[in-house]
């Protein structure tokens, strides 16, 4: 609406089929580009003003450039890349949270961003109420979440609470909960963002262990983590973003090398 | 991999109103979800709870009878007038103005998960039909206090709070896909329902302004029509007309169609504009 014009039809792109069986997800020349307007125009009135005056300026920002990009089920991939890279709206837009400005995104089966535990939770309903809520945000039947519900109360180790208000939770619990409802089903797709310690250390421990089940059970996963080291372990290849382009991709281990270098570089 | 694997393709949105009503139907229990969400949550601490969903046109209308019976004549059914208008009105103003908070509350979500952009907007205008049917209550108490009879047109009830539904969808549509786009409209939109509701004939008889601008004042406002179908199967006791019947639908499907294609449109720039 506002000086944004997303094109219908990009052009020159594979077809159905094209895509291999195997293919989890794949992006072909996707760009997002954000118009960020030179002052932000709030009122109808300024942007009236504006509009008559042709005094509405755009600078438009580059968050992902021409990324192309396929992986195979199953394959645990890493993404590498310093703050403000494109790392965060490459998975918005894997996860259909953005809609990209060009190109084509095509993922088969359910994507889980693991980084939104508990999103949507309300404070004055109870644990069983939250736990439906969170379950059908996450595109579940209400039966789906039927069948899971002890398996869930029971992961979460949150007892009785359950049957009370949120708000009576400690932070601790919430994150439980939410890690929880969120992991009850195995998704086709995973994005693990590196803010996944949730609670004490037991916690911790069965929280990695259903990750390796995920991993086990053929679940493609995305690593996006600032710890080279633990890209290096887990993945078996990796992506370099900067400034929105991908730089690199191939072997976990050199691509990790090149980010190193890259970072030292700076310092 | 089950069955049912389901595919996302972002170049493959040809018509993105049909999409959503494909993407709602699979998040129907969602939108389930979110009405219960509303109701308990608004009521869940406060100690007489739903019944404040009936008192509230009730203290409205008493305020209301004792300034204006007065003023107007209407044979002592003043109260059962009003409050049949205020019952309809009131599910219009707070639908839309709760659309406008409620996408604020959405949008941040928007921005975590994939949902139907849609289902927030739907949601609201649920929570508002399960309160128009509990604010039937004092309705009917106030017929009876005023011996106004509860005539068989009472069966058109329904088809009376599905084309105000409809309409305020549609409406809500339009304005809360704007309302992302400039965030100033929900602090103006309580002066345009305020100056919408003076417009229109709920507390006072439509004959008071039916030659302002030659009665187009009234015509072109589409609420009069969808309240006065809401009146006339209820405290009018009548069947409407082929031609009123053929408005209500008309308005009422009309902007929701408008609407629903309107916001589809504009959704997939959402997350760019928070």
């Amino acid at each position: 609406m506002v000086g944004h014009s997303l094109p219908d039809k990009p052009k020159n792109l594979p077809t159905m089929s094209k895509v291999k069986d195997d293919t989890a997800f794949f992006l072909k020349d996707v760009s997002v580009s954000y118009q960020l307007p030179n002052e932000r125009i709030h009122t109808f009135k300024e942007y009236a003003i504006r509009l008559v005056q042709g005094k509405i300026k755009y600078n438009s920002f580059l968050a992902l450039d021409k990324i192309n990009l396929a992986v195979k089920e199953g394959e645990i991939l890493g993404i590498l890349g310093r703050n403000g890279a494109g790392k965060s709206t490459l998975l918005k837009v894997l996860a259909r949270v953005l809609y990209p400005t060009e190109g084509q995104v095509w993922v088969k089966g359910q994507v889980y961003p693991l980084l939104q535990l508990g999103a949507g939770f309300h404070p004055e309903l109870t644990g069983i109420e939250n736990v439906y809520l969170n379950g059908t945000l996450l595109g579940h039947s209400k039966q789906e979440v039927e069948e899971k519900l002890p398996e869930i109360i029971d992961f979460a180790e949150i007892g009785d609470f359950i049957y009370s208000p949120l708000r009576t939770f400690s932070s601790g619990m919430t994150a439980r909960l939410g890690f929880a409802v969120a992991t009850a089903w195995t998704p086709d797709i995973l994005i693990l963002d590196e803010t996944l310690s949730v609670g004490d250390a037991a916690f911790v421990e069965k929280c990695a262990n259903r990750m390796k089940e995920f991993r086990e059970s053929g679940a493609t996963v995305l690593l996006v983590s600032h710890d080279v080291d633990m890209v290096e372990d887990l993945c078996q290849r990796a992506a370099l973003l900067e400034h929105g382009k991908l730089i690199a991709l191939g072997h976990a281990g050199e691509v990790s090398k090149q980010y190193r270098k890259m970072l030292f570089q700076d310092n | 991999m089950s069955q049912n694997t389901q595919f996302y393709d972002s170049t493959k949105s040809k018509n993105p109103a049909l999409d959503e009503i494909k993407e709602i139907l699979k998040f129907k229990d969602l939108i389930a979800q979110l009405v219960r969400r509303d109701i308990v949550t608004r009521y869940k601490r406060s100690s007489l709870g739903i019944i404040w969903t009936m008192l509230n046109p009730l203290g409205t209308m008493i305020i209301m009878s004792i300034v204006f019976s007065r003023l107007f004549d209407l044979r002592g059914a003043y109260p059962a007038f009003i409050i049949t208008n205020l019952v309809a009105w009131n599910f219009f103003a707070q639908t839309t103005a709760a659309t406008l908070s409620n996408m604020i509350w959405g949008s941040d979500l928007f921005q975590r998960i994939y949902l139907p952009r849609t289902s927030i907007v739907i949601s609201t205008i649920g929570t508002g039909i399960i309160n128009i049917l509990f604010s039937l209550v004092p309705l009917a108490v106030i017929y009876l206090f005023t011996k106004t009879p509860i005539s068989e047109t009472f069966i058109l009830l329904p088809i009376a709070i599905l084309f105000l539904a409809a309409f305020a969808l549609g409406f809500s549509l339009i304005l809360s896909a704007i309302g992302v786009f400039f965030p100033d409209v929900s602090e103006m939109y309580p002066i345009v329902l305020t100056a919408w509701m003076y417009l229109t004939p709920i507390i006072y008889p439509e004959e008071m302004i039916a030659d302002v601008l030659n009665g187009w004042l009234l015509y072109l406002n589409p609420l009069y029509h969808l309240i006065k179908f809401f009146r006339l199967v209820t405290f009018d006791g009548l069947y409407p007309t082929t031609q009123e019947f053929i408005i209500a639908l008309v308005l009422s499907f009309g902007v929701l169609i408008i609407g629903w294609t309107f916001f589809t449109r504009q959704a997939k720039k959402f997350a760019y504009y928070v």
